[in-house]
């Protein structure tokens, strides 16, 4: 199943949370390009997620990593 | 004023547009109009977890949620434009003549697969480009077809290859090349990828093209692929026949609408094809100033960022702003077997590439390629970190002796 939610508008003062499908991921790592205080692919290719509540004004990378992973293993929930 | 929004194309960059004319605050009326009349989905899976069995349509649809209020015309073909009139010519699905609207057009059609001439008609011999194409190979292989013969290494072939390797299939590869992936990726690298499917037990014909293929005509004549035919005299039995020899462009449309067609759609640093019209996609060509020429990408990623990017062409041209240069450093990725191959930027034009990482021989890798002192581009095989970092440096123009430093201090 497609694990992308697509928010176009997020809840105003709520946390955003970046959500891993490690079953779908397979560390191609273009996360880590487009927002790298957030996501990390090690040494033992694995990715870690540094911050998995960064700050709003970090939305639309997140948003942007989350459409160009080629695996859609990224969401962000809104809690 | 623009009330409407025509997207022609609903793959992955039409989608894209879509969505960021959305995201980016349009609310007038968006109209997506596809040949297809399948819902979008991901072409990447077609030559690996559909053919192999592992996904269907269900896993492979591409998000289009209810909230965008799209207008979709699906099963509808656009055949002609109109720039005086603003319209679109279609075919409906019912087969009737129509026409659609547009204040601002996308256009996204992107390309087709190139078929093998005088094959016509042959049961058993395949391009794989659309999900359909995906589920008939699929279908011939579940009902026990053991001996694949697949037509070009580039990298739908070698996708191929692999998956059908994996399913214990005997493949053969045949490319009219001395070495595969020239373009792509250089002679050197494109040599490792060969190896790689040797060492994986595909029978690799390199410098060999296909003379003609031999088919058996059945009691009701239907005619079934029996075996391919090399120019250098061999023939290689086969059950299923996979053409990977590459796309042309869905522009054949657009003739005599007064766009400049030239291998694609050529537009310009901001994807404007003319007043109100951007291309994305597989079609657009653009003049890089990175490369110093016009490039056309076929890459997942390239549809995805110029879909995106197209769309906030339109709203720039509508609100007054000035529009941003389009010219991303290109990012591609093949999965073959358990190897990650991931080329960032490009190798076209390169008078050096250097292994900065890891071994070739164990498929493991990275290779840097360079013209003069400019960085072109970054490849590597199961190293996505590595490429990643030396991404940045491409972003930044960083040349050639400080992405080798970094890579070797990696």
């Amino acid at each position: 199943m497609m694990a992308v939610l697509d928010r176009l508008h997020p809840e105003v003062g709520g946390q955003m949370r970046v959500v891993i499908d490690y079953d779908l991921c397979e560390s191609n790592a273009i996360c880590m390009g487009i927002a790298p205080e957030v996501f990390e692919v090690r040494d033992d290719d694995f990715l870690y997620i540094l911050n998995d509540t960064p700050d709003e004004s970090m939305r639309d990378r997140i948003q942007e990593a989350v459409e160009r992973c080629p695996k859609q293993a990224i969401s962000i929930a809104d809690d | 004023m623009t009330d409407t929004i025509t997207v022609i194309g609903a793959s992955l960059a039409g989608l894209h547009a879509a969505r960021t004319l959305r995201q980016k605050g349009f609310e007038g009326h968006l109209v997506v109009v596809d040949a297809d009349p399948h819902r979008p989905y991901d072409r990447p899976p077609l030559s690996k977890q559909v053919l192999s069995g592992e996904q269907d349509a269900e896993h492979i649809a591409l998000q289009a949620p209810d909230e965008l209020d799209i207008d979709w015309r699906l099963g509808t073909r656009a055949v002609a434009l109109d720039q005086q009139a603003r319209s679109v010519d279609v075919i409906t699905p019912t087969g009737e003549a129509g026409t659609v609207s547009y204040d601002q057009l996308v256009i996204a059609t992107g390309a087709a697969a190139r078929s093998l001439p005088g094959t016509d008609g042959i049961a058993g011999i395949h391009v794989l480009r659309s999900l359909d194409d995906s589920l008939a190979v699929r279908a011939q292989l579940d009902a026990g077809a053991r001996r694949v013969v697949v037509i070009g290494a580039g990298f739908i072939g070698a996708e191929v290859a692999a998956t059908c390797r994996e399913r214990g299939c005997e493949v053969t590869m045949i490319e009219a090349l001395p070495v595969p992936l020239e373009r792509a990726i250089g002679g050197e690298m494109g040599m490792v990828c060969a190896r790689l499917h040797e060492q994986h037990g595909v029978d690799v014909r390199l410098g060999t093209a296909v003379d003609r293929i031999e088919s058996d005509a059945d009691a009701h004549g239907h005619r079934h692929v029996r075996s391919v035919e090399l120019s250098d005299g061999t023939s290689i039995p086969a059950d299923v026949v996979v053409v990977g020899i590459g796309v042309q462009v869905n522009t054949g449309w657009l003739q005599g609408s007064g766009l400049t067609l030239d291998d694609g759609i050529v537009v310009d640093d901001t994807l404007l094809a003319a007043p109100g019209i951007v291309a994305a996609g597989d079609l657009a060509r653009y003049p890089s100033a990175r490369y110093g020429q016009q490039v056309r990408v076929e890459h997942w990623d390239h549809a995805i960022v110029s879909g995106e990017a197209a769309a906030k062409r339109l709203l720039a041209e509508q609100r007054g702003e000035e529009p941003a240069t389009f010219d991303p450093v290109p990012w591609f990725w093949s999965d073959q077997y358990d190897r990650k191959i991931h080329l960032a930027g490009r190798a076209a034009g390169h008078d050096q590439v250097k292994v900065v990482h890891g071994d070739v021989d164990e498929f493991v890798f990275v290779a840097v390629y360079g013209r003069g002192d400019q960085f072109l581009g970054v490849l590597g095989m199961n190293r996505p970190r590595h490429v990643v970092r030396l991404r940045a440096l491409l972003d930044r123009g960083a040349d050639l002796a400080e992405a080798i430093a970094l890579a070797e201090s990696l």
